[in-house]
């Protein structure tokens, strides 16, 4: 099913570029749809899941029993709750950040080590991409409801808010430079209106993200840092509380939403 | 205004507005920011240095005082070294270089020279059919207003330094941040006005 998705999408593709204009609409709802259900992130989940089982480490454990705050072992869900506030870490985690915390504590890896290589790329995607989309996948149908009660949770929401507006970098952008306004586009990609919860909702609800432009699967982490290369800034420090605040501003503003990822983009 | 009553003031705020006490401040953002970035390829720290306009827009949310605003936009264009003689380069490299989006990323080699990347937010010649909207269209932009001394000084500060013109536009400064050079700026300005350019045709 898996092969005859993949081969459908790029039947799909090639008709799509050569359709005319009139047939043009149909055409790409047709794709899209073909897209959503015959998502390559499926691989994605299914490799994580090996990964989620396997042994390694100097304490050789693996990661079932890592806990993201419904007891030790439970995904179900998970991945919809989350960011929220660990009294075990005493920070607010995101799903990758938390899977990094559970790297270290029950396989005892260093966090150097751990860290090496979180993001990979097509011929090669990182253990940390493959395990993400296997336990967002968990949280299909779940309601986004990350943490909002804690001082912490609250702090983060704040300075997520605050960095979605702050001007900075060398172009002098805001997060809302490009996605303040709705209907705005940069070339041919339009911008989601991140502040906006209806807007945010289904955006936040689809990452991790399989793109098929880039036959590979995008995390969070990863989405937050490559905008902030194109703002030409420094670069956020991975699962820094920089990058985790965006994560809980914009999940926060979306929640409600159901999630249904790992999505798929073009 | 008596102690009694600042103290009386201070408890009030403590218990009436929680949310104003946990608000986090732009100072403590900047701290963060400082901390949880790292320098990469030709991207430094210094570049997360807010200067006052981008102080002014964050903390305005883009919305400037119009005294303010009036003010730092005269520094800006004070600040911009507008060379003697026509503005005007060769629109066939301008368009090449409004189209390329390349330059000043960690990635990016500083060898090379950057693009403006103007196709990013502005349609300009119906040859390019791929342009982005967060930007006014420029779309036969000289053919509507000539291409005077006047109009050239005008494009070309606008992108040497937008901000001169617009405090808190969303445009970043190109010559102010060395992005590109003035004969690269020059020529850019003849892709908007030249009348032989693709898009005063």
């Amino acid at each position: 099913m898996r092969a005859s998705g993949c081969s459908a999408l790029l039947i799909a593709a090639f008709a799509l570029a050569a359709a005319p204009v009139g047939a043009q609409a149909a055409k790409v709802t047709k794709y899209q749809k073909m897209v959503t259900e015959g998502s390559p992130a499926e691989l994605y989940e299914l490799v994580g899941e090996d990964l989620w089982k396997k042994k390694k480490g100097p304490k050789n454990a693996s990661l079932e029993k890592c806990d993201f705050g419904k007891g030790p072992g439970v995904l179900k869900g998970a991945y919809a709750a989350l960011p929220r506030y660990f009294k075990d870490s005493n920070r607010v985690e995101d799903t990758e950040s938390r899977i990094l915390h559970c790297m270290m504590t029950l396989q005892g890896r260093s966090r150097k080590e751990a860290l090496k290589r979180p993001f990979g790329n097509a011929n090669k995607p990182s253990e940390m991409e493959y395990l993400t989309a296997y336990v967002a996948g968990q949280s299909r149908g779940y309601k986004m409801a990350p943490g909002m009660s804690h001082p912490k949770e609250k702090r983060a929401y704040e300075l997520g808010e605050k960095l979605f507006f702050a001007r900075t970098g060398l172009y002098d952008f805001s997060c809302a430079s490009c996605h303040g306004e709705e209907g705005k586009r940069i070339r041919a990609s339009q911008l989601p209106v991140l502040s906006k919860p209806k807007v945010a909702g289904p955006v936040m609800a689809t990452w991790p993200a399989y793109r098929v432009s880039k036959s590979h699967l995008y995390t969070m982490q990863w989405r937050i840092a490559n905008c902030y290369r194109q703002m030409r800034t420094p670069s956020p420090i991975w699962g820094s509380e920089v990058v985790n605040a965006m994560n809980m501003y914009m999940t926060v503003t979306g929640k409600g939403a159901t999630y249904s990822g790992p999505g798929t983009k073009r | 205004m008596t102690m009694k009553w600042m103290l009386g003031a201070g408890i009030a705020a403590l218990f009436l507005s929680p949310l104003v006490i946990a608000e986090v401040s732009d100072q403590e953002v900047q701290r963060v920011i400082k901390r949880d970035f790292k320098a990469k390829g030709q991207a430094k720290m210094d570049r997360l240095d807010q200067d006052v306009v981008q102080q002014i827009c964050t903390q305005s949310r883009d919305k400037p005082s119009a005294d303010v605003a009036k003010a730092l936009e005269s520094d800006q264009l004070k600040a911009i070294p507008f060379p003697s003689g026509s503005l005007m380069g060769n629109w066939k490299k301008g368009g090449k270089i409004a189209w390329s989006g390349k330059g000043m990323q960690w990635h990016e080699k500083t060898s090379k020279p950057s693009g403006g990347g103007c196709y990013n937010c502005h349609e300009i010649s119906p040859k390019r059919t791929s342009f982005g909207t967060i930007g006014p269209s420029l779309r036969a932009w000289g053919k509507k207003r000539g291409s005077g001394a006047d109009v050239q000084k005008y494009v070309y500060g606008k992108i040497y330094n937008s901000k001169a013109y617009n405090l808190c536009s969303h445009m970043p400064r190109f010559g102010t941040t060395g992005t590109l050079t003035e004969q690269q700026i020059k020529d850019l300005v003849a892709y908007v006005l030249d009348p032989s350019s693709p898009n005063n045709k």
